[in-house]
C-alpha cells in the first residue's frame, strides 16, 4: 500500500510526461520543442528518484538536463531564428506519423495490458548506495562493469576529439 | 490503491510513441533529434522500471541506463556537430533540402 503522497506524485509526474511529450512533438517552435523535452527529462528523474535510484535520477538532471539540453539550445539558436515557425505538417505526412505511432501505441498497450502479467507491486529493496555501485563499476568478475566502464571513456574522448574535428572551422 | 509495474510502462509507452510521431513527421534535424532523445529516454525508463520491479536485489537495468545515458550524450553531441556543419555548408537543416552529398 502506497502513501497518498506518493500517489499524488506519482499522478502529477505521469501527467507531466504524457503532455509534454505530446507538446514537444506538436508545438511548431523549435525552441519551445526543447524546453517542452526538458520538463520530460526533468519528469523522468522523478520517476528515477522514486523508484529509489538516486543516483540515476541525479545522473539523469547532470547529464541530459544540464548537458544535452545546453547543447540543443546552442544548436537552435546557431541555426534558426528564435521566432520562427516551422511550416505546417502537410496531411500526408501527419497521417502517415499518426498511424505508426498509434499502431505502436495500440498493439504495444494491449500486449502489456492483456498477455503480460505486469500488476504485481514493487517489492521491498534496499536502495542500491554509493559504495555498491562504485564497487561494481569497477571491479572485473561477475557484476562487475570495469570493460564497459572503460569503453565508454574511451568513446567520450574519440567523441570529443570528432565534435571538434566535424565542427571545426576550415 | 499500489503503484505498480503497468502504471510506470504506460506513460513510458506513451513518450515512446510521440518519439515516433516526431521523428516521421518532422523536417528540421534539430527537431529530429529531439524526437529521438524522447525516445531513448523512454527505452531508458523501461529498464528501469523492469529491473526496480521484476529483479530487485540486482543492478543490470541500473548500469545498462547509466551507460545509455552517457551514449547519448556523445551522440548527441557529435550530431549537433555534424548539424551545425551542414548549417554551415548550405544554409539550411532541412532534411527534404539537403540532397548533395558534396557542396
Amino acid at each position: 500500500m502506497d502513501s497518498v503522497g506518493s500517489i499524488i506524485l506519482y499522478t502529477i509526474v505521469s501527467l507531466t510526461i504524457v503532455i509534454f511529450s505530446v507538446l514537444a512533438v506538436t508545438t511548431r517552435k523549435i525552441l519551445r520543442a526543447a524546453t517542452y523535452l526538458l520538463f520530460t527529462l526533468f519528469a523522468t528523474a522523478v520517476v528515477y528518484f522514486m523508484l529509489d535510484y538516486q543516483f540515476l535520477g541525479a545522473v539523469q538532471i547532470a547529464v541530459y538536463a544540464g548537458g544535452i539540453l545546453v547543447l540543443f539550445v546552442f544548436a537552435i539558436l546557431l541555426t534558426s531564428h528564435p521566432g520562427h515557425s516551422s511550416e505546417p505538417l502537410t496531411s500526408k505526412r501527419r497521417a502517415l506519423g499518426l498511424i505508426a505511432s498509434v499502431l505502436m501505441l495500440g498493439v504495444t498497450g494491449y500486449s502489456l495490458l492483456a498477455r503480460c502479467n505486469f500488476f504485481n507491486a514493487a517489492p521491498e529493496a534496499a536502495n542500491p548506495d554509493m559504495q555498491q555501485i562504485g564497487t561494481a563499476i569497477l571491479s572485473t568478475g561477475d557484476n562487475g562493469y570495469l570493460l564497459p566502464f572503460e569503453a565508454i571513456s574511451v568513446l567520450l574522448l574519440a567523441c570529443i576529439i570528432g565534435g571538434i574535428v566535424v565542427a571545426r572551422k576550415r | 490503491m499500489e503503484l505498480k509495474a503497468i502504471y510506470f510502462l504506460i506513460p513510458s509507452l506513451i513518450m515512446f510513441c510521440c518519439g515516433l510521431f516526431g521523428f516521421i513527421t518532422r523536417r528540421n534535424m534539430i527537431a529530429m533529434l529531439i524526437s529521438l532523445e524522447l525516445m531513448l529516454n523512454a527505452v531508458d525508463m523501461n529498464f528501469v522500471i523492469f529491473n526496480r520491479f521484476l529483479f530487485p536485489g540486482q543492478l543490470e537495468g541500473m548500469f545498462f541506463t547509466l551507460f545509455a545515458i552517457a551514449i547519448a550524450a556523445a551522440e548527441t553531441a557529435l550530431a549537433i556537430a555534424i548539424i551545425i556543419n551542414v548549417f554551415r555548408a548550405s544554409h539550411n537543416i532541412d532534411v527534404r533540402t539537403l540532397n548533395e552529398m558534396k557542396f
